[in-house]
């Protein structure tokens, strides 16, 4: 008989770590989604994935069992990706002279025809992991969960463990710092 | 170039794009075997040790000390009675003169 998750987990707290194995296949999927949003290369994101189980297990005496487990490890792999975006800031001084030309031809194209371009392209895709890999930590976090994973700003706060003002004015500042990278790659492209 | 129009393309060119929920093979038993070679934390354990890593570096200043106090050679200290050292140290500001009182 399958066991429940409060089973597995009440067993793994009295001590029996292969109780856990059944909760590592459940949710890895969903954690590795959220590390690849912020890791781009694999060997980063399989880093990520290992820290929020390794956390999830020493932590899991705090996990009271009031929300799903899944809720309780989201906020974990969401805070343990924040982690990693500050402690691997990178130089964001770069120039966006280094397109593409794939991306270079989907920006022309745009400039031309904005409604004829499709944000199904790569060059699409790429372009944006670019911006985003450019943006500071909180903004990145926030325009990620804010504008393309599309959660309120009640829920970032949970995930997040940050105030609910916090999150707006985050998400404002997020927007302004979106907007100024969009304006410096028109005026680099095109001035 | 329209900038609100381009950051709206380039959402959506995220959203459509969400990444990829690949789980590499095995991970779930490297996560075991990784956690196979640390127990759960426990605070008493924690402390314990702690403790008992304190405890070589403590026996080794102690030894030290006790060597140099044993070795140090005692030259300039005046023989006498301990006690009356001691009183005399302690009270050794009463001890010193009073300043003499303006003439009236």
């Amino acid at each position: 008989m399958e066991r429940t998750e409060a089973e597995l987990i009440a067993a793994v707290l009295r001590g029996d770590a292969a109780s856990f194995e059944p909760l590592i296949q459940k949710y890895s999927p969903r954690v590795f989604a959220t590390a690849r949003r912020y890791a781009r290369r694999e060997s980063e994101v399989e880093d990520i994935a290992q820290e929020v189980w390794l956390k999830a297990f020493q932590k899991l005496k705090s996990f009271r069992g009031e929300a799903p487990f899944e809720h309780w490890l989201m906020r974990l792999a969401v805070r343990t990706c924040y982690d990693f975006l500050r402690g691997h800031q990178r130089n964001r001084e770069t120039t966006f002279s280094e397109l593409t030309d794939t991306e270079g031809d989907w920006l022309e194209r745009f400039v031309k025809q904005p409604d004829s371009v499709s944000e199904h392209a790569d060059a699409a895709r790429q372009l944006i992991e670019r911006v985003l890999a450019q943006l500071s930590p909180p903004a990145r976090l926030v325009i990620t969960l804010l504008e393309i994973e599309d959660r309120s700003v009640k829920e970032i706060a949970k995930l997040t463990g940050w105030s609910v003002p916090l999150v707006k004015v985050r998400a404002f500042r997020a927007r302004a710092e979106m907007r100024k990278l969009l304006t410096k790659i028109a005026k680099e492209k095109y001035l | 170039m329209n900038v609100a129009e381009l950051n709206h393309k380039l959402i959506a060119a995220a959203r459509a794009n969400p990444p990829s929920d690949r789980v590499p093979y095995a991970f779930e038993k490297r996560i075991l075997a990784r956690l196979a070679g640390q127990r759960m934390p426990d605070d008493w354990a924690l402390w314990a040790r702690a403790l008992w890593r304190a405890a070589a570096p403590c026996v080794a200043i102690m030894m030290l000390f006790s060597v140099w106090s044993y070795l140090a050679p005692n030259g300039n200290v005046p023989a006498g009675d301990l006690s009356q050292e001691f009183e005399n140290t302690l009270l050794a500001a009463v001890d010193q003169e009073q300043p003499a009182e303006p003439a009236r």
